[in-house]
């Protein structure tokens, strides 16, 4: 497939021309409401965040640890819908200047049809999409549908991933490139070490993609680690956990510790 | 292992970047195992030795007459150790994980049957074991779980969800994807990623081999119908594959019907209507799922078939009309069951009872010359306190109050 740059790799890299790591949120929509969903977001587009992941929920979050996988099932249970997804990405993506990418499993975009859930991505505005569960061989018509929208399929390198199949997977990217910063499912410690550091240039070799880098990150140092070695620093969890010890107010002043 | 593992639109591998080396290595050694004659060889050493292959065909012949149509044969799984049909497939997969080379093994388990299955292959082959199960069956197949415990396995209660099936393979998945270096996934059932569904029907085989060979020297003839429950698909698969090219038999797969058809509390993917085409634990199939795709809450009265989704290869040969699919409600089959014991003594798993229910209502339709077939995937051991709730037994409520009686006493003095 030919690359092409799409506007989410472009508003990556005017952004880090301004700053040298770029801060990604995740928020579960509908969690613990809609209206709390927005209060969230409107706090952490405050607090300086950059770009923001938004998370439709699913009942089967196989890819998901304890937080985001309670954060989906009270989403459902309190009757969130796709269609409410959309309505609120929509209002969110009109209302703050940064860009907005959907993260959710296969089967939500299946039983939509693929392509018109793309179409919808593209008409509310959304810049990209991250599906942990469809690897590019069972993906061909997303993927065909993204490029013709000129939306951003984004996918994962991890420390199991050969190198080989990071040149394909970037391949098949745009917009950048999620890498995991270690095994296993969202929400658990990671240990930003040496080993982290040569995984991380392994990623940057094999990728002209900017390059996020998530899972166990929730601290101004786990940040400064990655300052130089990534061009996105993703917190998942970590903001769901604050929210839910301390309340919807708590997240701000924790994203501001964090972009400091 | 690119766009491998479909049958017509069903199958494939939709699996978290972190699993492909995982799912390839895996391929690769059930590529092996499957090119190399000594492998299956050992195999079938194993199981007449460790289980009890082969497993007899036993004619039920008191209720042939009460029933008066076709004369009912029964395949006999419960006669596996640990009483059901997936120590064939278990076995295997403890020969694929020495292959491999790992140490540690998973495994998610509804009825009981797949986890203590699960537990003595690793108690045999000297491997760590974790298995998942839905709390709500940890609750209904406490036998099961102390027998798990007792072999040196964790039982790990899985809270999430709907607390059954699915929700103990979604936690086997989220184990998987951190401890793939030194860990064999043992999926149960001929479910999931490609090249499980294909690799379980593989190691479940044995049974259609042996029951049609054994029904050709017993009558002279193939049945004419061979009947099998369906949760996953595991033992239909294994039992069907025998027949795959008998034109002349029909395959009967049997779901949970739960409360009935039009009630919304029933596992009945394939015989009812209100299943769809979707995406979910790896692979497409048909589920029990609203429409935007969350699975439903399902119900049986047998954890072991309380399940949203169904084989892909099952969702395919429902398609191409190579089985007929029914469901058997809960009713019916704890009276299936019953009648079992009564009249043959044999006990059948609730699990299994369903393809009893459909073939008792079957059988006085049609002719003496016909034989058909019961795939007795279980023994219903395990089934024994759900089984004394639906039959209201007064003595067994009266030796359980005595029984918790005497631990409270016990508790109170120690
Ligand atoms: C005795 C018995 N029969 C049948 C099943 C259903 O599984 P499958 O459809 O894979 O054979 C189970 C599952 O736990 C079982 O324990």
């Amino acid at each position: 497939m030919a690359k092409q740059e799409t506007k989410l790799e472009l508003s990556i890299r005017a952004a880090r021309e301004k700053k040298d790591i770029l801060l990604m949120t995740h928020i579960v929509l509908g969690y613990p409401s809609f209206d709390d969903s927005l209060r969230v977001v409107e706090d952490m587009v405050k607090a300086g965040v950059d770009l923001m992941e938004l998370q439709i929920p699913f009942s089967e979050p196989m890819a998901d640890g304890p937080v985001i996988l309670k954060a989906n099932a009270e989403a459902l249970k309190a009757g969130a819908t796709v269609d409410q997804s959309f309505e609120m990405a929509e209002k969110m993506a009109k209302e703050f200047d940064i860009p907005f990418l959907f993260m959710t499993y296969y089967n939500i975009l299946f039983c939509q049809g693929v392509t018109s859930f793309v179409e919808r991505c593209k008409s509310i505005g959304m810049q990209g999409c991250i599906v942990p569960d469809l690897p590019p061989a069972e993906g061909q018509d997303y993927l065909d549908a993204m490029h013709a929208a000129e939306l951003a399929p984004i996918h994962i390198f991890t420390p199991n991933t050969p190198e080989q199949r990071m040149r394909f997977l970037s391949d098949n990217s745009s917009g950048f490139i999620y890498s995991v910063a270690r095994k296993g499912v969202t929400g658990k410690d990671t240990a930003f070490s040496s080993e982290l550091e040569t995984y991380l240039a392994q990623c940057r070799n094999n990728t002209g993609l900017p390059l996020a880098v998530g899972f166990g990150v929730k601290s101004p140092e786990d940040i400064n680690f990655l300052r130089g070695k990534a061009d996105i620093a993703v917190v998942g969890s970590e903001t769901i956990r604050v929210m839910e010890e301390k309340g919807v107010a708590a997240v701000k002043p924790f994203i501001e510790t964090l972009v400091a | 292992m690119k766009n491998s593992g479909y049958y017509s639109q069903f199958g494939g591998a939709f699996i978290p970047e972190i699993l492909v080396p995982t799912f390839d290595e895996l391929e690769s050694a059930y590529l092996e195992a499957r090119d190399d004659e000594a492998f299956w060889q050992e195999y079938l050493e194993l199981m007449s030795t460790y289980s009890c292959r082969a497993t007899p065909i036993t004619l039920l012949d008191n209720l042939t007459e009460q029933l008066g149509g076709a004369n009912i044969y029964v395949k006999r799984e419960d006669l596996n150790h640990t009483g059901a049909h997936k120590a064939n497939n278990v076995m295997g997969q403890g020969l694929l994980t020495k292959r491999m080379k790992k140490t540690r093994v998973i495994a998610e388990t509804g009825a009981g049957q797949h986890g203590v299955a699960t537990a003595t292959m690793a108690a045999k082959f000297g491997f760590d074991c974790t298995i998942y199960m839905g709390a709500h069956d940890v609750q209904r197949q406490r036998p099961n779980v102390f027998w798990m415990e007792q072999m040196g396995a964790t039982v790990v209660a899985v809270k999430e969800g709907s607390q059954t099936l699915k929700d103990a393979i979604n936690e086997a998945f989220r184990d998987w994807v951190t401890n793939m270096d030194d860990t064999h996934y043992v999926l149960g059932t001929a479910c999931g990623p490609h090249p499980f569904p294909e690799m379980v029907s593989w190691f479940q085989s044995i049974i259609g081999t042996e029951a049609r060979e054994q029904m050709l020297e017993r009558t002279g003839k193939l049945p004419s119908r061979v009947y099998a429950c369906v949760g996953g698909g595991s033992n239909a698969m294994g039992i069907f594959s025998g027949f795959m090219d008998d034109n002349d038999v029909e395959l009967v797969g049997v779901e949970a019907g739960g409360r009935g058809r039009g009630s919304g509390q029933h596992a009945a993917r394939l015989a009812y209507d209100d299943a769809s085409v979707g995406v979910a634990q790896g692979y497409k199939t048909f589920f029990l799922q609203d429409h935007d795709g969350q699975m439903q809450d399902t119900h049986s009265v047998s954890a072991g078939l309380d399940y949203v989704g169904v084989s892909p290869i099952l969702s395919h040969l429902h398609e191409t009309k190579q089985v007929r699919f029914e469901a058997a409600t809960d009713d019916a089959v704890v009276e299936a069951m019953q009648r079992t014991v009564r009249y043959e003594g044999l006990i059948p798993a609730l699990e299994s009872s369903h393809a009893f229910a459909q073939a008792y209502k079957e059988a006085p339709m049609m002719s003496s010359d016909d034989n058909i077939l019961i795939n007795m995937s279980g023994r219903a051991d395990k089934d024994i306190f759900t089984v004394a709730d639906a039959v209201h037994d007064p003595k067994w409520k009266d030796f359980i109050i005595e029984k918790a009686d005497a631990y409270r006493r016990e508790m109170n003095n120690g």
